[in-house]
């Protein structure tokens, strides 16, 4: 869809084949389209079954982690005696993704028919759909399918009829991005600070209210009403290269490039075509020089690993960066590498919840280098410094969003680091392409 | 009681053998290695934010945080490896970089964590170039002030309100490097436990008003000893400063108090340090009470006893030993001890612990050893007996009250206005001065040891006691404590069995005790 | 194409808001909103879970969560107000203390950051007269701030303004922006 432009012909739009229509959004308009057969479908199913299409179906987390849905509904024991609990994790913060702002305020009935099947799946009677406060159209979009697709009996104590409860609770943040985090959002549902948990335990033996909880992204859980009505094999087939990696992704794209916007794709898509053809290249006059492809979290890209790379989890890997959560964040030659980085590292550091050493220092330290560095104050000690917090940042903490501060540094250093000497040396940042592959 | 299950792993070479379920930092102890470490305590739930405790565990992908990882069979765990001392140096590096330099002034040095890691694994310098965060100090209530710079974000103080003291007055507010301990306006720190967050706290963060700039940790002579101010019994630190008890800290004892005491007991050292003391021993004479030698008092005060009927009126502060002497002093008579009372203050997440309402160290031994506990403490003095006053200051009572005595004999550190026809005083170390032994409320028998010099000619009471006791022809001499509570073990059957070297620094219940159970919550795993 | 105000959503009106910190607290749980609180709390399984949203509540009634308010919660869910602050100081959108009538907000963080969105700011100081992020202009109308990623970066720069969503601003919408709401 490229929307809010026009879908391009080589977009596969499964997800995303509503978007931009108004009606969509209703309980009426939905049904037109299909809306709610996957449910129907769904509670005639044992959720031992459901769980096994979708493990069959490859589909993996689409929040970033990329972790096996299937595998991860099949943690949630059945019969233990516990209530079951489904959190929806649209707390969308990585910067350079939108796409679940995009699905939910085009079609919130797609997400309230993913939670009642995830629920039903993993034998949760509870669904709560934490979204981050900012988000005022999805919150209102959402709360209004909850309330129709209530008042149709859709969900609710006797959910389409077939005698099984489904609730779904609209859950609204209040402005931190580590709510994104599942521990964290755990945490902030139970009403606490959005302070990440150690783990084990894992959320599967005890999660939110100390019960067993599956926490899934927006984009998967909407993922699994196709692949119940179509099957795991249409989906696997979508699949240009790795056979790892199934199915579509949506690939919110922004920055310096002509047509911003969500993408949706088969996993495999070639990245040069996808940035240069369906995204429409760079701006009038100007050459991209970087890519974040996953969100901010992950390594940056120089044009020639980008340009190489084939768009799903093994690709982005052999690209020198990672598939996260899809954010496409397209830098061009005009940007000052060290200016982006700096700005993408004071992101952390407002954000760190403050629980770890290395984090809440860390994230503060590399803010502060950086700038300077930026302003013309860094020294060539700095480099090597902002390299060693990197390393103290990484794999020593709670959670990752140490890791995910050091990540932009570290490979910014790597691949753009004559920009970096540069302002040491004096010199001031002149918009052609700086970079030393 | 089921069989536990037991785990075998390698802690630097040495193999350690314990109980399933045990983290890595624990086991450490065992093997004589203390891992550094700072959210970490075993009174608290574990929390695992600051990250010190990281260790190389082989074949694990990551360092392992080794207070919140239980330990498995077979693991090799590296705690000096390479990459666990850069790892806990960088931890360092971080913790020191908006830390101010405030060692020379700042009360912690010298008993702080953040330096004493700092020197065994930290760096010599410090590569932050950047100002650094400031935040003014706050007075919390209470005892309690805190200093936000110094702060290490630990969240000891936190947890120990939250899930020990059941009273969440602590919070950390804000968030990332902007995050300090906060509190709500008008809510104070006036906890009866609250003052546990200093001694909590393991760096100059949160300080105690009381001790504020009196004296450097290093200065400080210690020693182990027995909270007299109520009947918990918990175990305690008392140090001293040129011979001035200047503060008391908890001891951790898990049959007792857990790692904690209470306020009022922390705070109310200063009676200990009385001024107005009685140094040198007295006998009437002609011109009434003179200054004397101890030799002739000991045997005034014999001659006074001899063969008249006694009644003792006695501190519930005096030690097992002392009222043990005392009864004996008795001769068929009886004794007595008043206490004073106050609000009880438990601390709802140990089990059985307290502020007890009987305000004194051994009242649970004083009945045991026969003397009554009563609101008139002069009541059952008969006309014509001789009042032995032992350790109690007589506050309001009278010398009416006094007055059918026949004869008075002060044994005490200070001579009370009441019992100013005395013809006796034999001058005692207080409770800090002297050794021996107290028994707390549920039986348990503890030893208290001498904190600082008694002045003047005062000698310990027991010493007093068994020298009085050989004047009257009835004992042998003691010239250490431990004899007299040997005496007592043998002649009492309560007492049966106990010695100060079975007694140790912990205790042991009386045999008739009733039965109590371990109350150190062993560290629980967050919710 | 996309137009620039997204949602309908209005925001609730916050000029009666400004006299909010000079007057005595209302409490905020009574009759309908009381009831909404109750309906709240059926679904969780604790009343500690429905905090956030109960802190929702007391924004939108009073424009923001003074001391009193967070007292008032803790009473309703049985923690104590020291808990509750510090949920709330943890958390970015709930305002401490009264905004002007209309809280700017833009997205500074790099995918808008690269696109422009610094001179979207300092476009919002200039034509509000706040002239410095934070700072409630002279007419108590306007306060500017910058935030983190508002997660539409597809359509730089987003800005909020109270409850409002506006996509895609750029630096020369911005006066008839202002006159809108003004």
């Amino acid at each position: 869809m490229g929307f809010p432009h026009h879908p391009h012909p080589r977009e596969t739009t499964v997800l995303t084949k509503h978007f931009g229509e108004a009606d969509a959004r209703t309980l009426a308009g939905w049904k037109k389209r299909g809306g709610y057969k996957a449910l129907e479908k769904a509670l005639g199913m044992q959720p031992a079954d459901i769980v096994n299409v979708v493990k069959e179906s490859g589909l993996r987390g689409r929040g970033g982690a990329g972790f096996p849905t299937g595998m991860k509904w099949s943690f949630m024991k059945p019969g233990d005696g516990k209530p079951h609990y489904l959190c929806c994790n649209a707390d969308e913060s990585e910067p350079g993704t939108f796409k679940d702002r995009e699905l939910m305020r085009w079609t919130p009935h797609a997400l309230v028919e993913g939670c009642a099947i995830g629920a039903y799946a993993i034998g949760a009677e509870t669904a709560y759909v934490y979204i981050r406060g900012e988000f005022t159209e999805p919150l209102h979009w959402m709360e209004s399918a909850v309330k129709e697709a209530y008042a149709a009996g859709i969900i609710g104590k006797n959910a389409m009829g077939s005698g099984k409860r489904i609730d779904v609770h609209v859950h609204k943040g209040a402005g931190a991005y580590i709510c994104g985090e599942e521990t964290a959002l755990m945490e902030s549902l139970e009403g606490r600070r959005g302070n990440p948990r150690i783990k084990p335990p894992f959320p599967a033996v005890s999660g939110v209210f100390g019960m067993p909880t599956t926490i899934n992204n927006v984009e998967t859980l909407i993922a699994a009403a196709p692949i119940l009505l179509n099957g795991a094999e249409w989906y696997k087939k979508m699949s240009l290269s790795s056979p790892k990696s199934t199915g579509t992704k949506l690939y919110s794209v922004c920055g310096n490039v002509q047509r911003p916007g969500t993408y949706e794709v088969v996993m495999g898509f070639p990245f040069k075509e996808f940035l240069y053809d369906l995204c429409g290249g760079p701006l009038h006059g100007r050459k991209f020089k970087a890519v974040i492809p996953g969100g901010a979290s992950v390594p940056i890209q120089n044009m020639e690993e980008a340009e190489a790379t084939l768009m799903d989890y093994e690709g982005f890997v052999a690209g020198g960066s990672m598939l996260g959560s899809g954010g496409v964040i397209v830098i061009d030659d005009a940007q000052p590498m060290v200016t982006v980085i700096a700005r993408l590292a004071r992101f952390f550091a407002h954000e760190s919840c403050g629980q770890c050493t290395q984090c809440r220092e860390g994230t503060a330290w590399t803010t502060k280098i950086l700038e300077r560095i930026r302003d013309g104050e860094g020294t060539v000690e700095d480099l090597d410094t902002l390299l060693d917090i990197g390393e103290q940042m990484t794999g020593k903490t709670i959670c990752v969003l140490s890791d995910s501060c050091a990540v932009p540094v570290v490979s910014g250093i790597k691949k753009f680091r004559g920009e970096f000497e540069a302002l040491i040396q004096g010199k001031r940042f002149h918009p052609v392409t700086a970079a030393v592959a | 009681m089921a069989e536990k299950k037991m785990v075998n792993l390698t802690i630097e070479g040495r193999p350690v053998s314990v109980v399933e379920g045990t983290t890595i930092l624990e086991a450490a102890k065992t093997a004589g290695i203390l891992i550094p470490h700072y959210c970490y305590h075993p009174g608290l739930p574990i929390a695992g934010v600051c990250r010190m405790c990281l260790v190389e565990v082989e074949k694990a992908p990551k360092l392992a945080p080794s207070c919140a990882t239980t330990v498995a069979e077979g693991q090799v765990v590296r705690v000096y490896s390479d990459k666990s001392l850069d790892a806990r140096k960088g931890v360092l590096e971080m913790l020191l970089i908006n830390h101010p330099l405030d060692c020379p002034i700042c009360d912690q040095s010298g008993e702080c964590e953040l330096q004493d890691y700092t020197y065994q694994e930290g760096r010599e310098d410090s590569r932050y170039r950047e100002p650094k965060r400031f935040n003014p100090a706050e007075d919390f209530g209470g005892d309690v002030i805190y200093v936000p710079n110094r702060c290490i974000l630990c969240t000891r103080c936190v947890r120990f309100m939250d899930d020990v003291a059941h009273e969440p007055t602590l919070n950390v507010s804000e968030r990332g490097d902007r995050a300090l301990i906060g509190k709500f306006e008008g809510k104070d720190l006036t906890h009866p436990w609250a003052a546990n967050v200093v001694d909590l706290c393991p760096v100059g963060a949160l300080l105690s008003k009381d001790f504020l700039n009196k004296a450097r940790a290093w200065e400080l002579d210690r020693t182990a000893s027995i909270c007299p101010n109520c009947t918990q019994g918990c175990n305690v630190i008392m140090e001293t400063r040129e011979n001035q008890l200047v503060r008391m800290r908890p001891r951790p004892n898990e049959n007792v108090n857990a790692f904690f005491m209470c306020d009022w007991g922390r705070l109310n050292y200063r009676w200990m340090n009385e001024k107005n003391r009685v140094e040198h021993p007295m006998v009437r004479g002609k011109n009434g009470l003179a200054a004397s030698d101890w030799e002739a008092a000991i045997s005034a005060a014999a001659r006074a006893l001899n063969g008249k009927k006694v009644f003792v009126a006695a501190s519930p502060m005096l030690s097992n030993e002392s009222l043990y002497l005392l009864t004996q002093l008795m001769q068929g008579g009886s004794g007595a001890f008043r206490v004073t009372e106050g609000e009880e203050a438990p601390l709802p997440g140990v089990e059985d612990l307290a502020l007890r309402r009987e305000r004194a160290a051994n009242v649970y031994g004083a009945e045991k050893l026969g003397f009554n506990k009563t609101k008139d403490l002069l009541g059952g003095l008969g006309q014509g007996d001789v009042l032995v006053i032992a350790g109690e200051d007589l506050a309001g009572i009278d010398a009416s009250s006094v007055a059918r005595a026949g004869d008075v004999i002060v044994i005490g550190s200070v001579l009370p206005e009441a019992a100013g026809k005395a013809s006796v005083v034999l001058p005692i170390a207080n409770y800090s001065e002297e050794e021996g032994t107290v028994t707390n409320l549920r039986g348990r028998v503890q030893r208290f040891t001498q904190a600082k010099q008694a002045p003047g000619e005062t000698r310990p009471s027991w010493l007093v006691l068994g020298d009085l006791l050989g004047a009257i022809g009835k004992q042998t001499n003691f010239f250490l404590p431990s004899e007299v509570f040997a005496q007592l073990a043998s002649s009492n059957s309560s007492f049966a069995g106990l010695s100060y070297d079975s007694l140790g620094f912990k205790g042991l219940p009386l045999v008739d005790a009733p039965p109590t159970s371990p109350k150190a919550p062993i560290a629980v795993a967050a919710r | 194409m996309t137009p620039d105000l997204v949602g309908g959503v209005e925001s609730p009106d916050y000029a009666s808001h400004d006299r909010a910190a000079h007057e005595p607290y209302v409490a905020v749980f009574t009759g309908d909103v009381k009831r909404e609180l109750d309906e709240l709390l059926t679904r969780y399984p604790t009343k500690m879970a429905a905090l956030l949203p109960a802190l929702w509540i007391v924004q939108r009634e009073r424009g923001w969560v003074s001391d009193e308010g967070m007292a008032e919660v803790a009473g309703f869910l049985d923690l104590t107000p020291a808990y509750v602050k510090g949920v709330v100081t943890f958390y970015t959108m709930y305002h401490q203390h009264p905004v002007g009538k209309y809280f700017i907000q833009v997205c500074t963080t790099s995918p808008c950051g690269i696109c422009g969105a610094e001179d979207v700011v300092k476009a919002f100081l200039r034509h509000t007269n706040a002239g410095e992020l934070g700072i409630t202009s002279p007419d108590g109308k306007f306060t500017v701030i910058e935030v983190e990623c508002l997660g539409a970066c597809g359509f730089a720069t987003p800005v909020m303004v109270n409850e409002e969503f506006i996509e895609s601003v750029t630096p020369d919408k911005v006066p008839e922006l202002l006159a809108r709401l003004a």
